[in-house]
Parts: structure tokens; C-alpha cells; sequence
């Protein structure tokens, strides 16, 4: 097997707050092939987040801090480069598009002052040359009247065409590996569609590997291979998008399915609901983080923090004692298990 | 709007026209708002069109979906209906429960408006934002009985400890501040709210977008329940086509400040008549990645037009894949009845499964 571009091993990144310690991320390993596009799914606070900042190197010390861990890309070990050897990988080898471009855009620069300033940091051309990069970049994404649209400022863009030009931004140094931290979630779903479709595009023709981020199983199942699901700053089940959607070995992740409407169910069933809510990551419960909420734990969940080990399909993982015993895709998960179980709230 | 006659001269006239099993009529409906320029002396140099000239009807105890992307009039609209919005033009004619009069909300005086309000709540999308932090929940929930001076004090607290139940909460939650709660147990005290004066309809404005997916499953879970029991009447306004075909009996989809089309929910999902609903079904993610590699997705050219400038003839002419120069561009269509309960506003219309 050839060595992955991006390796993540036992990282763990902490937050101090006056009410304690947030631990947002505690204790993920996974890899990443080049050109593999990976999803990973999880609800607000769950981790999907700090794990990209600190892929990127964007955790700030006192607030944050990366406590253990490395985090390994093409050879080396990110965590231990100077800001500077940072500065020259992040937004060159690895860039990122963030879910609201009108903040990650700067508003007293034009498009084109800021795709230029990225591609003279990483590339070693001219200014003109940066121009004409900057151009066919913006007519990569799609951007009619590319050479008149760089002379314009953030506001004069339209939602989508804001994220298109992130998307730009984000592409114009050739990156190996582009982490998309929920780019979707804040435009309308025609939009969605169509910059889905164009980074699926993008991404296929030049081998990039991405890192999708997001909350939202739908737009992972048309666009990624891999997932990881995480809950609660750890993962808790990966696999292919086939492992997960259709032979789920952890309760969380079979919860999460069931508890989606689809657009293509014609039945008004009740949903299946997951009780409770996130544990607060200032006080993790004992054993299995998922516990609190889960239906089917037992006493060595409530002892023994289970860790992410191959199970269900070759290639699978899940964090579940009771992965093989209890046979999941055969419960039908529009059942009154849920019914029952969402009464007791909070 | 002066010279109209006060809704209880209007009821008379009308009550005839409102079928029984119908809760609500929304008639030609507009609403405009004015742009304006200058500061101290501000002159009016155009309106924005947010609704243009509407009309649907909500039916007894049923869910009525109102979908479209941001800026299409769907909220507009729903505080047109609760009169959160001074409509600009038409009508709304809403049945009272108690001794069966129709009321034009639209021009109702204030206190006509004060009474039937009772019967009609809302529940707000940010759970955040639609709860004071300074207050307890038993003061929260209690507002609407206050308001309206429903009960001694004693009897107040004894409803809100009910109605917490009835949502899932504890009535010990009763002492505690929002920030204690979760967002789902937060929505949990918006519709607690909502429920105290016992309405008979109620809209919920995007009740489930800000929540985690297991969350809107128990919320979604919850407004289900609630409409079985105490038999509610729902405008359900959301941009997510899943959630709406879930819980919804009808779909209106409107598109800049017009419904493109309205049906029953099966006829719409599965035999969408309109170009904009194609698109829009066709665009949602399912999350089943066998049929998601099969999928061929109707990808529209273009952004949302301006509502402040919306296009000649038909609105969604310009991104149409359909249209016909001299035609769509020209002639506004009219909904129409194409189908037995399905209306659609197309030149052009043709059934299309498109997932």
C-alpha cells in the first residue's frame, strides 16, 4: 500500500474556558488516500470543526491547544513545522473553504486582490501571471466574465457565486488535499446543487482529495467515498459510504439514518428520534459517550470507553461494544423503539 | 387602506363564500415593501414585491407546506396571515373557533385582531432568539395567559407545569432560565408558548432548521403528536423539501413572491407539474448513496432573480429550461387547475418524476 497524504494519529485538542476543559477533540485517528474524498458527518459540537483548524494549524494557543497527537501529511508531521514552514502548506497543499464566504472574504479588497495575494504566496510568478491564474481560476468555477468579475468586491457577488469564488481561491494553488468545512450549509439547495456538482468536477479532474465537512448525510452519500461519523470529540464508526448508509455497526450513526426525513419516503411514519441531547464536552459521561442516549447499553458501556476497532465489512470501523451482537440493519428503524425512547427527553 | 368596512361587516358577506372544512383562505394577497433613499427626508423610489397577489386555503386540522428558497415571500406571507405584517392588498379570511365567524384578518380592527389572535400562534425558527433570557419559563409560557388575562396566578402556574408535559419538559424545568436548555428543549418552550391560550392553528416558521437531525426528529415528532391530539390546524414554512413531505397533507412552492405550484403531497413529489419543482426535488440529496449514483441532477443557470426587479412573465422564466421566448417572457400564467386539487403556473406544464 502507498504511504497516505494525510494521517492522523491519537490527536487531541482541548479548549480552557473558566467552566473547565472543552475537550472538542479527544483522541481521533484516521487516513487519507490522495484523491479520496471523505465525508465526515456529526452534529454541532461533535468535533468535525477543531479537527480541520487543526489540520490547518488554525488552533491558537492559550485559548486552544493541541495536547497530543500528530498529524502526519505526505511524509510529515504537521505539528511540528514553524509558522512560518505552516504558512507556506496552508492555502498551497492544503486549502480550505469555510460555510460563510461573505466572512471569509475581506470586504475592502476586490476578488481579485485577494485570489492574487494567495496565488503570489505560494507560486513564484508575477503579478501578471498571478492575474491570469487568478482568471482562469474564476472561469474554472464557473464565473461568467471572469476577467471583469476580478475587478469587483465581495458584496457585488451573489451567495453562490461568493462560495464559487472560494472555491477559486481554495484551487488555485493546486492543493493536495482541500477541506470543505460545511461550504453548502448557508446557500439554497438549487445553489447547492450546483457547487456540489462543480467540486465534484473539480476535484475528479485533478486528483484532489477533500475532507467534507458537514452535518448533512444526503450531500456526503452523492459526493464522498469514505465517512467518519463523530460524536462528542471522538469517531465513532467509518467505512465506505456503502458501509455506513447500508450496514451501519454503531447505534449512533443507525440513530442519525433513522432519524432523517427523506424526500423519497412517501410514508408519514414517525421518525425514529435519538433521546437527549450531546453530552457536554466539559463533563464527558463514563465509558461510551454515546451512552446517555443510546438505547441498546448495557453495563460495560457504562465502564469502559470503547475504542474505534474493524467491524461489519472489510475496511469498517465502529466504537461499539455491542457491534456483533446486536444486528442493526436488521432492526427496522422506523420501529416504536423510537417512539418510546424520544418521550424521555432532557 | 381606509374605507374598509370592519370585519364584521365583511365576515357577513364572506361567510358563505369559506367552504366548511376550510380554516383559512388567503385571497389575491400582496405585500410591498418600500425602498427608500436619503436619510433625514426619505422619498420612496420603489417597492420590493416580497408577495405577489397569492391565494391558497388551509384546510381543517391539516398541515399546509409552504416551501421555497430564502427571499420567495414564504415568511412574508405567514405574518401576512397572522398580521405580525401589514398585508398591502387582499384578503385573509380565517374561521374563529368559537362560534364559527370568518374574520378578514387582513383588515380586522385591533381588537378583533386582539381576540382571534387566541386562536392563532406562532412558533419562530431560532429558539435562541424567540425566548427572553432575563425571564424563567414559567414566565415565558405564561405571557400569552397573561396578556390576554386568563386565570389567577395559582391557575396560571398550574398550566404551564401541564403544558411543559405536554411538550416532553418536566414541570420542574418551570423555575429555570433559556440558557439552561439545549436548542431542542429551547424549541420545546417555544411551542409550550404557543399551546397556553389553546389555538387552533398555528404557524411554525422554519421550527426544526436550526436543530440537529436528531433533534428535528423529536421536534418534528412532537408537532405530530400534538396536531393528532388536540386536532391543530399547521402553515408549516420550511426550505427543506424532506422535512415538508414528511409532515405535511398539501405543498404550496413558491418561487419570488408566487406559488409556482400546490398539491396534494404525493401528486407534488411524485408527479411535479412545474419546471421550478423539477429542479427544486431534483436538487435534494437523499441520503442513500445507490440512489444518489443514479441521480441526474436539473442544475439551474443562474442565481434568484432580484425581488426589487423581478423578470416579465413568468418569474422563473429566466432560469427555465422551458421557456418560450414571446411567450414566458410576455404572458404572467395563471395558477391553474390542471389535475383534481393540483394547481400549477405554467405555460408549458408536464409530469415528471424527477427522483
Amino acid at each position: 500500500m502507498t504511504e497516505p497524504l494525510l494521517k492522523v494519529e491519537d490527536l487531541r485538542t482541548y479548549f480552557a474556558t473558566e467552566e473547565g476543559v472543552v475537550r472538542a477533540v479527544d483522541g481521533i485517528s484516521f487516513e487519507m488516500r490522495r484523491g479520496e474524498r471523505r465525508g465526515v458527518v456529526g452534529e454541532s459540537g461533535s468535533g468535525k470543526s477543531v479537527t480541520a483548524m487543526s489540520i490547518m494549524g488554525l488552533i491558537e494557543p492559550p485559548a486552544g491547544d493541541i495536547v497530543t497527537g500528530r498529524i502526519v501529511f505526505d511524509g510529515q508531521n504537521l505539528l511540528e513545522l514553524s509558522e512560518d514552514e505552516m504558512q507556506s502548506i496552508r492555502g498551497g497543499r492544503i486549502a480550505m473553504i469555510f460555510q460563510d464566504p461573505m466572512t471569509a472574504l475581506n470586504p475592502v479588497y476586490t476578488i481579485g486582490d485577494q485570489l492574487m495575494e494567495t496565488i503570489v504566496l505560494h507560486q513564484k510568478v508575477s503579478k501578471a501571471e498571478a492575474r491570469e491564474i487568478a482568471i482562469q481560476a474564476l472561469r474554472d468555477v464557473q464565473i461568467p466574465n471572469a476577467e471583469h468579475r476580478l475587478n469587483d468586491y465581495p458584496h457585488q457577488f451573489s451567495g453562490g457565486m461568493r462560495q464559487r469564488v472560494m472555491i477559486a481561491m481554495g484551487l488555485s494553488c493546486s492543493p493536495d488535499l482541500l477541506i470543505a468545512d460545511e461550504p453548502t450549509t448557508a446557500l439554497d439547495v438549487t445553489t447547492q446543487a450546483q457547487i456540489m456538482d462543480l467540486m465534484l468536477h473539480l476535484a475528479e479532474d485533478r486528483g484532489t482529495a477533500v475532507m467534507l465537512i458537514t452535518h448533512d448525510l444526503g450531500v456526503v452519500a452523492g459526493f464522498c467515498d469514505t465517512v467518519q461519523v463523530m460524536y462528542a470529540g471522538g469517531i465513532v464508526e467509518s467505512g465506505t459510504i456503502d458501509d455506513i448508509y447500508h450496514n451501519p455497526q454503531h447505534p449512533y450513526t443507525w440513530g442519525l439514518l433513522g432519524s432523517m426525513t427523506r424526500l423519497d419516503d412517501a410514508t408519514q411514519h414517525r421518525l425514529h428520534s435519538i433521546s437527549g441531547a450531546p453530552p457536554s464536552l466539559i463533563k464527558l459521561p463514563e465509558g461510551c459517550r454515546f451512552r446517555p442516549r443510546c438505547q441498546f447499553a448495557t453495563d460495560i458501556c457504562r465502564q469502559v470507553l470503547p475504542v474505534l476497532r474493524p467491524v461489519g465489512n472489510p475496511g469498517q470501523m465502529a466504537a461499539c461494544h455491542r457491534s456483533e451482537e446486536l444486528d442493526l440493519k436488521a432492526l427496522s428503524v422506523d420501529g416504536e423503539v423510537g417512539a418510546a425512547a424520544s418521550e424521555v427527553t432532557s | 387602506m381606509t374605507e374598509v368596512p370592519s370585519a364584521y361587516q365583511r365576515h357577513i358577506g364572506e361567510a358563505a363564500a369559506l367552504p366548511e372544512n376550510v380554516m383559512l383562505r388567503v385571497n389575491h394577497l400582496v405585500k410591498e415593501f418600500p425602498i427608500t433613499r436619503g436619510v433625514f427626508f426619505k422619498k420612496q423610489v420603489g417597492a420590493v414585491q416580497a408577495v405577489s397577489d397569492i391565494s391558497f386555503e388551509i384546510r381543517k386540522g391539516e398541515t399546509l407546506g409552504l416551501v421555497g428558497e430564502s427571499g420567495c415571500g414564504k415568511s412574508t406571507t405567514a405574518r401576512c396571515v397572522l398580521r405580525l405584517l401589514e398585508p398591502t392588498g387582499g384578503d385573509v379570511y380565517f374561521r374563529t373557533g368559537e362560534d364559527d365567524h370568518i374574520v378578514d384578518i387582513a383588515t380586522a380592527d385591533k381588537d378583533t385582531l386582539r381576540e382571534i389572535r387566541r386562536e392563532m400562534q406562532i412558533v419562530f425558527q431560532d429558539p435562541y432568539a424567540s425566548l427572553n433570557p432575563m425571564m424563567t419559563v414559567a414566565s415565558i409560557v405564561a405571557e400569552p395567559l397573561v396578556v390576554h388575562d386568563v386565570g389567577t396566578k395559582e391557575e396560571r402556574l398550574e398550566r404551564v407545569k401541564e403544558l411543559l408535559q405536554v411538550v416532553g419538559l418536566s414541570p420542574e424545568h418551570a423555575n429555570r432560565y433559556p440558557h439552561e436548555f439545549s436548542g431542542g428543549q429551547r424549541q420545546r418552550i417555544g411551542v409550550a408558548r404557543a399551546l397556553a391560550l389553546n389555538p387552533s392553528f398555528m404557524v411554525l416558521d422554519e421550527p426544526v432548521s436550526a436543530l440537529d437531525v436528531s433533534i428535528q426528529a423529536q421536534v418534528l415528532n412532537l408537532m405530530q403528536d400534538l396536531q393528532e391530539e388536540l386536532g391543530l390546524t399547521y402553515l408549516f414554512i420550511a426550505h427543506d423539501l424532506s422535512v415538508v413531505r414528511h409532515i405535511s397533507d398539501r405543498v404550496a412552492v413558491m418561487y419570488l413572491g408566487k406559488i409556482a405550484e400546490l398539491a396534494d403531497r404525493d401528486a407534488l413529489y411524485e408527479q411535479p407539474m412545474h419546471p421550478y419543482t423539477h429542479a427544486l426535488l431534483s436538487a435534494v440529496p437523499i441520503p442513500d448513496p445507490d440512489i444518489e449514483a443514479k441521480r441526474s441532477r436539473i442544475l439551474l443557470e443562474g442565481d434568484i432573480p432580484s425581488p426589487a426587479n423581478p423578470p416579465s412573465g413568468c418569474r422563473f422564466h429566466t432560469r427555465c429550461p422551458k421557456a418560450k421566448e414571446g411567450v414566458c417572457d410576455v404572458d404572467v400564467p395563471e395558477l391553474r387547475e390542471l389535475e383534481s386539487d393540483h394547481w400549477v403556473a405554467c405555460h408549458f406544464p408536464e409530469v415528471k418524476k424527477v427522483f
